[in-house]
């Protein structure tokens, strides 16, 4: 819909002051983006530089700078040496570089990444990372669409957890933050009820605890935890550790998607 | 509609078909049975004792000149059927559909890329056709056959036209196939009436006079702008990237 393939279905959308959905606007927008589809859809009888030429041509790349952002990009790559060969003998890897390489040759301020990362071996996959935050610390807007929750909370900004329509979003802390709660986790000699109505009388937002440790949801945990602690001692009790939990992003994107169900 | 992103589409799609060897030893193919397979058959016939009667000749060479329409339909059929079902199977439409170009230049792009080729190799093949005709049956007609009205009509008007029906007829199947081979199938059904045709004159059911062929050439100019209206409703992006097989 935000690269003006298919009508919007509601809603005001405005993409470098060019408004989504008016036909006359479209042919500009799409001018500004660059994508990497799910699957890479390139032109397996042609080689790697000819595709890139291709749609160079399209996006009106004029020549001298077209050969060199061609250049530049398979060069990033890693692919200049094969850039005459046919895509077709390209592995998996090789063709999403190109796939990237093809969406970033015109240079466009905006770019949807649909799963980039996805059939990569481990090194590849960093290295389209770190291209990614490479491209955002140029200052290009991107939409990461990733199922590597993990990729998302190490690259994105900010998230959006869609299932079906968009539950909610946010930057990862605070996404992480207002599903968890910021949650002190008490590592203790011994657990008795004596310690767990100390912390009970400070009114904590929950309270549980397993084996020996102690979990405490606090609202404020800067001011609030240094007086569990004293609770704790108080009451006869003795810190081994003390540290904040810190859920990850798939566990978050579970309690979300599961509690809207 | 900006005809320099057609050709770029066009360049490209020509590009590919370059190195589809099997496309193009089936043009070659077919090509050298008309353009010198066809004048074989009427010297080997005028060889035989008697031979054609002169009066016969010139609605056999008309009838086999018929086979141009056939191979203006037929040709490209592979390009058109190779250039839809190629992007479908490759994923390469929406990354295509995705680029600052529009419907229409695509459609201009694919139209163009099996239109130049299949017409450009069948005016190669007439001239063969004519040339080896007109060397072959001078004498027993004492003047040069080709060039003529007929032959002008039918490669002219009437090639044209029915290679613009078979690229439209082809993008519409495409759309509900993904397989090369049944959409080349399906869109070889429209060969059956021209079959048809070139059979009757064969048989002088109905002759390819001037007149008639003018009257062919009206008819499909009828049918092609029919055919890419309808063309135009499902060559739209929407509809590609979401009804499309």
């Amino acid at each position: 819909m935000l690269c003006c393939l298919i009508s919007k279905t509601g809603g005001e959308v405005k993409i470098g002051g060019y408004d989504v959905g008016n036909d006359g606007d479209s042919l500009k927008i799409r001018k500004m983006i660059g994508l990497v589809p799910d699957n890479v859809g390139l032109y397996d009888e042609l080689s790697a530089y000819e595709n890139l030429d291709f749609y160079g041509r399209l996006y009106e790349c004029a020549q001298p700078q077209r050969q060199e952002n061609i250049e530049r990009f398979l060069r990033m790559m890693g692919l200049w040496d094969e850039k005459d060969q046919p895509v077709a003998e390209f592995s998996k890897g090789m063709k999403q570089k190109i796939a990237l390489a093809r969406a970033l040759a015109h240079n466009p301020d905006l770019l949807f990444f649909d799963e980039p990362t996805a059939n990569l071996d481990p090194e590849s996959a960093k290295a389209v990372r770190d291209l990614i935050v490479e491209l955002k610390q140029q200052g290009k807007t991107i939409f990461l669409n990733t199922h590597n929750l993990d990729e998302a909370q190490r690259i994105c900004d900010r998230v959006g957890i869609i299932n079906t329509r968009l539950l909610a979003v946010n930057t990862p802390a605070q996404l992480k933050n207002s599903v968890w709660g910021s949650r002190t986790v008490i590592q203790l000699e011994q657990v008795n009820d004596r310690i767990l109505a100390a912390i009970r009388n400070l009114q904590p937002k929950s309270l549980a605890a397993e084996g020996n440790t102690v979990f405490v949801d606090v609202a404020d945990p800067l001011k609030e935890n240094p007086e569990v602690v004293r609770a704790i001692v108080s009451a006869g009790g003795g810190v081994q550790f003390i540290t904040e939990r810190s859920p990850d992003l798939e566990e978050t994107y579970l309690r979300i998607v599961r509690g809207t169900k | 509609m900006r005809l320099s992103k057609a050709w770029i589409v066009a360049a490209k799609d020509f590009r590919i078909f370059m190195q589809k060897k099997s496309i193009i030893y089936s043009i070659a193919g077919f090509e050298l049975f008309i353009s010198i397979g066809l004048p074989l058959i009427i010297k080997y016939a005028n060889t035989r004792k008697n031979g054609f009667p002169v009066s016969v000749l010139p609605g056999l060479i008309n009838s086999f000149s018929f086979w141009f329409v056939i191979g203006a339909a037929m040709l490209p059929m592979s390009m058109a059927s190779y250039s839809l079902i190629g992007e479908k199977i490759q994923k390469s439409l929406e990354p295509l559909l995705a680029s600052p170009i529009t419907d229409d230049e695509i459609l201009a792009g694919k139209a163009f890329s099996a239109f130049i080729p299949a017409i450009a190799t069948n005016f190669i093949g007439a001239l063969i056709f004519m040339l080896l005709v007109d060397k072959i049956t001078y004498n027993k007609l004492t003047y040069l056959y080709f060039p003529n009205w007929n032959i002008a009509v039918t490669l002219l008007l009437l090639a044209p036209l029915v290679s613009v029906l078979s690229i439209g007829v082809n993008v519409l199947i495409s759309s509900r196939f993904n397989d090369i081979r049944a959409t080349q199938q399906m869109g070889a059904l429209i060969l059956l009436p021209l079959g048809g045709i070139y059979v009757l004159s064969e048989m002088r059911v109905i002759s390819l006079s001037v007149s008639n062929l003018l009257i062919m050439a009206a008819v499909l100019t009828v049918v092609d702008i029919a055919v890419f209206s309808l063309v135009k409703t499902t060559f739209q992006r929407e509809e590609i990237l979401t009804r499309w097989k």
